[in-house]
């Protein structure tokens, strides 16, 4: 079979198109790149679509954090502690067996048994708390005197949120916001190796450089070819969020822009 | 039984890992920061690549990659006269002498032996991180600290070990203790290292059937036993927060850096 083939029959393998059976022997490089690229669509579809509902949840919790009322309050600052403080791998444990369990009460819980959408709740969750926690610190740190400057204008409630608060916090929080976008990414492997089965060997991109490590018991071929794809991901990660930091600083000057330098963390 | 056992197992991997983490992590920031090229690239390089690459992966990768290192080694100098390859299709082959642990070796050796991996695996990952940490710490340490030691006549190796080491600890604190909390999420991937530790065994005693028992006398209680494991890892990682919060009020009493002065602000 040559590359191209390979590459007809394979790169659509994770969504069910295409060859049905895995290559069983004689794994070619192309296969093992082919099979890999292709669970990376699942990897993107977790981390895109929890990332941007995420993104509202966030800025809800963070507000919520952040209110002078009690009852908005404490919720918000459970749900952060829970998600942030348990290791995603148990919630992604617990999400499923919960799920099991109520699909035997109603049939409505079906659909969350399976991967694409349990998981995603999860990871919809999850990163809404992280992301949370870094729009509240975002929300606190936001000049006095910009609020002070709304107040003089006139703004007030929505208005004042919509056209202040907001865009500030969300140029306060963008670095570290990126970096939890490159975290949740990262974060998406672990969806089938918690309990959420693989229907069909339709796996994400770790799924299948496990399964190549396992049959060729040789890690130096698919984790490599893991590890470049990922950073390839992140790179576009990086640029598609520098490309939105720079819109959202559009309005200060030169200098104060080139200072805002991304840092990039290690950990989460 | 064996759930207990396992919980000791998690807090065991724990307090190994953390001084072997830290360790790799100040190899891993002093070569960054070595004059001799080659070593500051491998330094650089072994900080850099944990960012971009999923750290399960690592995990993954490293157990086997590891073990089949060892066991080339070992091939190497016990078989030197052995004329075959050691990768022949899809198998891994060294000689009988060279199998880590021994084929004959008892089953707690082979026990000790995943754990050892697992906890090196740890290691190497979390100590990229670290290494992070302990390299921005050192940068931190205020400049004007190491020139004076340099007109004190100090050497440069004496600068370090008297004048950075300790100094950096108050800056690589924040750092090193969110490590700590990333550390205690990420024991449960233990189980994907293939050590029967709590995830494993939540799963065994809550499921319906295993293959040592035909059947529990109780129906799927595996929620349940996630939700156990749930808040034991929120009440860790919170009492470690509180531990670690007055560590640091401790720690940047008197120091001249932000924290020293505004300390009591924030806690």
């Amino acid at each position: 079979m040559s590359c191209w083939e390979t590459v007809q029959g394979y790169a659509l393998r994770s969504l069910g198109i295409g060859e049905r059976l895995l290559p069983r022997e004689d794994f070619t490089l192309c296969e093992q790149v082919t099979l890999i690229g292709s669970g990376l669509i699942w990897n993107i579809y977790f981390g895109t679509l929890a990332l941007l509902a995420g993104f509202f949840l966030a800025t809800a919790v963070a507000l919520g954090k952040a209110s002078r009322r009690r009852i908005l309050r404490k919720p918000s600052e459970w749900f952060i502690l829970v998600f942030r403080g348990s290791p995603l791998f148990i919630q992604f444990f617990f999400a499923y067996f919960l799920f099991l369990s109520l699909k035997s009460v109603s049939p409505v819980f079906d659909a969350f048994t399976s991967a694409w959408l349990g998981a995603l709740v999860v990871l919809f969750l999850n990163t809404a708390a992280y992301s949370g926690e870094i729009f509240y610190g975002a929300l606190r740190s936001i000049p006095r005197g910009d609020v002070e400057a709304a107040d003089a204008y006139g703004f007030s409630g929505w208005p004042r949120f919509r056209r202040i608060v907001w865009p500030t916090m969300l140029r306060l929080a963008w670095p570290a916001y990126t970096n939890e976008a490159i975290f949740l990414f990262h974060a998406t492997t672990l969806v089938y190796f918690s309990g959420f089965p693989a229907w069909q060997q339709k796996g994400d991109a770790l799924y299948y450089a496990n399964y190549f490590a396992d049959k060729t018991f040789n890690p130096f071929v698919p984790y490599p070819i893991l590890a470049g794809y990922f950073i390839l991901l992140t790179l576009v990660i990086l640029s598609i969020f520098g490309l939105i930091n720079r819109h959202l600083n559009r309005h200060l000057p030169q200098e104060a822009r080139r200072k805002m330098r991304l840092r990039i963390n290690v950990i989460r | 039984m064996s759930l207990y056992v396992s919980v000791l197992v998690v807090l065991a991997l724990l307090a190994v890992t953390a001084p072997a983490a830290l360790i790799f992590g100040f190899g891993g920031a002093v070569a960054a920061r070595s004059h001799f090229l080659p070593l500051r690239w491998i330094g650089r390089t072994y900080i850099a690549i944990v960012r971009g690459v999923p750290d399960i992966a690592f995990f993954l990768f490293f157990v086997i990659a590891l073990d089949q290192g060892f066991e080339w080694l070992r091939h190497k100098v016990k078989c030197p006269d052995w004329d075959q390859p050691i990768r022949q299709g899809n198998d891994f082959i060294v000689c009988a002498q060279a199998k880590l642990p021994l084929s004959t070796s008892p089953q707690w050796v082979h026990e000790t032996y995943g754990f050892f991996l697992a906890v090196l695996t740890f290691a190497i990952v979390f100590g990229a991180f670290a290494a992070n940490v302990l390299y921005g710490a050192m940068r931190a340490v205020p400049h004007a600290q190491l020139e004076t030691a340099e007109a004190y006549g100090m050497t440069r190796r004496q600068a370090f070990r008297r004048i950075l080491v300790p100094q950096m600890w108050v800056y690589a604190l924040p750092g090193l203790s969110n490590l700590w909390m990333v550390l205690i999420k990420a024991t449960p991937l233990l189980f994907l290292l293939g050590v029967e530790d709590i995830v494993y065994w939540a799963r065994e005693l809550g499921g319906t059937a295993n293959p040592r028992f035909t059947e529990y006398p109780h129906g799927d209680w595996r929620v349940w036993y996630f939700l156990a494991l749930l808040f034991f890892y929120l009440a860790f990682t919170r009492v470690s927060e509180i531990f670690l919060e007055r560590l640091m009020v401790r720690l940047s009493h008197g120091q001249a850096t932000t924290g020293g002065s505004s300390q009591g602000h924030t806690a």
